[in-house]
């Protein structure tokens, strides 16, 4: 049992840590944000010349072969920065989707301009009648004699409007509800019957509503196979979870620290904040939340060279209802203990919140991974 | 002990569903519900409310209340739920108000009453500074006397709506001698006064509706001056029971609760609706329980304030709970709308276009919601005062 860090492992934390700390002030960060695309092209090609795009290929495809650990150690420090950056849409679902559902010279020229920066994507799956749910697909791909066709509506595509290529999910077969019969396809953002709408969402990130009006596809555009493509797609979901909530612990470690630090220098009553008992607790709760989220991050890191077993799938599912739980806990408090300064845009602490919340619901909130979880634990 | 309605409670009912019916409501809501016609939405719906002499209900009969007893207030906001009516705008007519017809003089009373009742004066309250918040005893911002004037310098913040308003209700400090409560006064200044100046603090839910209030060499009458110098923590305090009984919006949260239902029965996942989640069930009676027991809480400091006594300590278990349902409902609502509950609608983009019709409100309100618990008096500040006064800790 080891739970410490290799020294190349260190040495990515601190490069990343270094990054965050130094050169990504939150004056910078909001800068970016309100920009068309959401994020500062310059700093994704830093992140690329870093090799941090890389990270979680497999060596023969140009990637550095990395682990849950090194993906956990990265997010987490872009969670303390609150960086902005489209990592999740662009490497760890669209990246992550051309890897492992498509081969060839396809495959090597995609994930060759994806790890040098030089290629956004982003993947459609979400549809107005769903929630959380991905089985439940009604955009429809209809055979052609060359290949198929795409009708349908994706309503909320991360990085949408920077995306140059994107991958819709379609019903080739079976009922709406059904896990058979989805399929993946690639498609170029600027296909003719493609409409994308873009807008904001509530942490500054950008995502379009994708419209696919008869839009036409090769055979070759298949992503995996015809109609098994929602297995591959929560196999690729699943896989960024343990990233995702990282990156979550990395917010809310930050909201913690800077509420301890607020509550040390606000005076009420001629002392500091801080020295009021009932405070005291909220706090200590903070840190016990950090650290509960911590331990359920490394018991999924610790399982995930194993990822269809049981044992795995229930980590996931107990570490997406515990980073929802204490992180809604830790960001209202953060908030509480801030006063009306914490309900001000001017200090950090709301956007921390925000994208919290935005990680939270992503891929299902806490109280959908409970009754998940249920029904693995407590199948009858 | 019953809350049974006489024929005579009954009749009032009737009546006052009656006005609902002809008052056209929703076409005041929508203009509030739309920053830019915010306060012409507000005040459209006073008037209405004035010219059927229910705009003060609880207000003393002879300065232009209604006289209304416990049962009727209850009634009223009963109906006025149902009808989706919206809430008075508390700072003139719950706040500042009741302190000019209690402590203010005969002149004062006729100057500001009326302006106050017919909308025609917006009011925003002056009581927290950068430096006072919690500890609001603590305000440093000075009136110093000059021949019939006070002399006024200093900020104050948070001041809700001070864009919009006529008159401000401040509390200042003229005497630094004593214990902080002591040397407060409480004065109402002229927001068109020479050395004003309002500027906005952007706020997490993007709508700007809090401001940072300045005073450099601000000229005020002395007759401005409610009561005693000196005197104004008293009356304030006074205030604060009545302001906080008004922020447990009850009646809100059993409108929010209704719509929250129906919401959920339209908001389906894998083709189920979400009101047949296990989950969802649990969370929203959770919350429906603890409201029914709020408002009995709440008829119970009505009938005390009914028969004349002020609302005691118990009207910060108001706050306490009624804020703290509101976040709940907030929660839960933004969390019924999934990610949609995270999008931004925008002048080209609505909610109903991607996902709900409901998200994009949902996240101003649970975002705007997180004040509730600080503002008002932090609810932390609200349990000192109950362990202090109610439990004598």
């Amino acid at each position: 049992m080891n739970f410490s860090l290799t020294e190349e492992q260190q040495i990515l934390q601190d490069s990343a840590a270094r990054l965050v700390g130094q050169s990504y002030p939150f004056e910078r960060r909001q800068r970016d944000v309100s920009s068309a695309t959401g994020f500062d092209p310059e700093l994704w090609k830093q992140f690329a010349d870093m090799g941090w795009l890389a990270i979680p290929f497999r060596e023969e495809n140009g990637g550095f072969g990395g682990e849950a650990t090194e993906l956990m150690l990265l997010m987490e420090e872009m969670g303390k920065g609150l960086v902005a950056v489209p990592y999740l849409a662009t490497v760890l679902l669209f990246g992550k989707l051309v890897e492992a559902g498509t081969e060839g010279p396809l495959r090597d020229d995609l994930l060759t301009r994806l790890i040098a920066g030089q290629l956004q994507g982003s993947v459609a799956y979400m549809e107005r009648q769903a929630r959380y749910t991905l089985n439940d697909t009604c955009t429809r791909a209809s055979q052609t004699p060359t290949g198929f066709r795409l009708s349908g509506e994706k309503t909320m595509a991360f990085n949408g409007p920077a995306a140059d290529k994107l991958i819709v999910s379609a019903r080739t077969e079976g009922g709406q509800q059904d896990e058979w019969g989805i399929s993946l396809f690639l498609v170029d953002a600027t296909a003719p019957g493609l409409e994308l709408t873009s807008y904001r969402l509530m942490d500054g990130q950008r995502a379009a509503k994708v419209l696919l009006n008869d839009v036409q596809v090769k055979s070759g555009q298949l992503v995996g196979q015809e109609n098994k493509g929602a297995a591959l797609l929560q196999g690729v979901i699943n896989n960024a979870l343990p990233g995702l909530c990282a990156e979550a612990l990395g917010l809310m470690t930050h909201l913690t620290n800077t509420t301890i630090e607020y509550t040390k220098v606000r005076k009420q009553f001629a002392v500091p904040i801080s020295s009021f008992q009932a405070l005291q607790h909220r706090m200590v709760d903070m840190f016990t939340a950090c650290e509960e989220t911590r331990s359920l991050v490394y018991r999924s890191v610790c399982s995930a060279d194993k990822p269809d077993s049981q044992e795995h799938l229930r980590n996931l599912h107990a570490l997406k209802v515990i980073t929802g739980r204490r992180g809604k806990r830790v960001g209202n408090d953060a908030i509480q203990l801030h006063g009306g300064m914490g309900i001000t845009d001017e200090l950090d602490v709301g956007h921390y919140v925000k994208h919290l919340m935005v990680l939270n619901s992503l891929f299902g909130d806490a109280d959908y991974h409970q009754q998940q979880l249920a029904t693995l634990s407590l199948s009858v | 002990m019953d809350i049974t309605f006489s024929s005579d409670d009954l009749k009032f009912r009737d009546e006052v569903r009656l006005f609902f019916a002809n008052a056209a409501p929703e076409a005041s809501q929508q203009l509030i519900n739309n920053p830019g016609t915010y306060k012409q939405g507000v005040i459209q719906w006073q008037k209405k409310l004035f010219a059927q002499g229910w705009v003060a209900p609880f207000w003393p009969r002879e300065h232009g209340g209604a006289g209304w007893s416990a049962t009727q207030s209850y009634i009223y906001e009963c109906e006025r739920v149902i009808a989706q009516a919206p809430d008075v705008v508390p700072f003139g007519l719950k706040m500042v108000g009741p302190v000019i017809y209690t402590y203010g003089n005969s002149e004062q009373k006729a100057r500001f009453l009326p302006g106050i009742l017919n909308g025609s004066d917006w009011w925003c309250q002056g009581y927290s500074e950068p430096g006072a918040g919690s500890d609001l005893a603590a305000l440093k911002t000075r009136a110093d006397r000059d021949g019939d004037d006070y002399v006024v310098n200093g900020s104050k913040i948070w001041t809700t709506y001070a864009q919009y308003a006529d008159w401000i209700f401040c509390l200042v400090r003229t005497d630094n001698s004593g214990k902080p409560q002591q040397g407060i006064t409480f004065l109402l200044i002229d927001m068109k006064t020479p050395g004003i100046t309002v500027s906005p603090i952007p706020s997490i839910n993007g709508v700007d509706s809090l401001n940072e209030v300045h005073f450099e060499n601000v000229r005020v009458p002395r007759s401005n001056r409610i009561g005693e110098e000196g005197q104004g923590w008293t009356y304030a305090k006074s205030l604060l029971a009545h302001e906080r009984t008004a922020i447990a919006r009850v009646a809100d949260s059993k409108s929010r609760l209704d719509r929250l239902r129906k919401f959920a029965s339209c908001e389906l996942q894998g083709g189920r609706p979400m009101i047949q989640d296990e989950e969802f069930r649990a969370r929203f009676t959770t919350i429906e329980a603890e409201l029914m027991a709020l408002e009995y809480m709440e008829l119970r400091v009505l009938a005390a304030m009914a028969s004349n006594r002020s609302p005691g300590a118990e009207s910060s278990l108001l706050k306490i709970r009624g804020t703290e349902i509101q976040q709940a409902l907030h929660e839960l609502t933004i969390e019924l709308a999934g990610l949609y509950g995270c999008m931004i609608a925008d002048n080209d983009t609505s909610s109903a276009d991607i996902g709900h019709s409901f998200g994009d409100q949902a996240r101003k309100d649970f975002m705007y919601g997180r004040a509730a618990t600080i503002f008002g008096g932090s609810n932390e500040i609200q349990k000192n005062i109950i362990a202090k006064r109610v439990l004598g800790l």
